[in-house]
């Protein structure tokens, strides 16, 4: 089970709003590759990994990235808080304005509302680990595009760059988790079998197993 | 609770954890519950003792529970919570 901590992972301290980065920003939120979508999907596939090393992992990660929700949600806030009509107007704020006001709903940058059709749990150690290591590879560009954005928003580049460096690390893990599973495997032929789906754990003197 | 084996211990401590979760519930809603917020004392201290009794003896429940130092980070052994251990 999990409990809250009540702060964030890393110092959000923006000052100024900018409705048009919040609209970019958004996407970390809810958009293909944000933080909602990476924790969901951790957090579903460690149920069929059968090494603690990489349930231990997805557990991680997966709750590292809630606090990574959390921040972009903060960012957001920080963003759009005391947001002038003229503001709204001005900077394409408007459509989002008029469903949400300035309450935070996952959406992508685009508009495309928060979905599970970009993220799979295939049941496939092997398929998952190459899905997260792309994951995390999709997650580190956007926040490279948004970079590009914020250059003269000193405080927001500081977040988001934080956000960033987390996404190589997980990256890293990720590799090293693809090691010990294939370590695991058939070395000839890793796709041999399925370890969570063709080998069953036995279990002879129980009863319900004769 | 010295004397309390492995599955006793855990079954005090999800007892305890869910008495502070609902406590915490009602106390948000009813901050000056006088009555609540001793009951909340009371369950938080035995949580606290239940804790490291069961952490020191039998590994981590949480990130902040690890004691080893030499011997290998332990917090990823198994079982996790949904892995039942054979009961054979």
């Amino acid at each position: 089970m999990w409990t809250y901590i009540k702060m964030l992972e890393y110092p959000v301290k923006i000052k100024t709003t900018n409705a048009k980065l919040a609209t970019a920003i958004m996407s970390q939120l809810g958009g293909p590759d944000g933080e909602k979508g990476a924790a969901t999907r951790y957090l579903s596939q460690r149920y069929n990994m059968k090494n603690g090393k990489i349930i231990g992992a997805l557990t991680d990660i997966g709750t590292e990235e809630l606090g990574h929700e959390e921040m972009i949600c903060a960012i957001i806030g920080a963003l759009t808080k005391n947001l002038s009509m003229q503001e709204i107007e001005d900077n394409g704020f408007l459509p989002y304005y008029v469903d949400h006001t300035i309450g935070i709903w996952p959406q992508a940058a685009s508009g495309v509302p928060f979905s599970t059709a970009t993220l799979q749990s295939t049941g496939d150690p092997l398929a998952d680990l190459h899905e997260d290591l792309a994951a995390e590879q999709k997650a580190r560009l956007t926040y490279d595009n948004i970079l590009r954005l914020c250059k003269d928003e000193p405080d927001v580049y500081d977040a988001i760059k934080f956000l960033r460096e987390r996404e190589i690390v997980h990256y890293q893990r990720f590799g090293e988790c693809m090691r010990i599973t294939q370590d695991e495997l058939d070395s000839k032929n890793f796709y041999a079998f399925n370890p969570t789906f063709d080998t069953k754990t036995q279990c002879t003197s129980s009863p319900q197993h004769k | 609770m010295e004397t309390m084996n492995k599955d006793e211990l855990k079954l005090l401590i999800q007892k305890t954890n869910f008495a502070i979760i609902d406590t915490n519930l009602y106390l948000d809603t009813h901050p000056n519950c006088k009555k609540a917020l001793s009951f909340y004392q009371e369950q938080h201290k035995l949580l606290q003792s239940a804790l490291h009794l069961y952490q020191k003896k039998y590994g981590p429940l949480t990130i902040y529970g690890v004691n080893d130092t030499e011997k290998n980070w332990s917090w990823t052994d198994e079982p996790w919570p949904w892995q039942k251990e054979c009961d054979c």
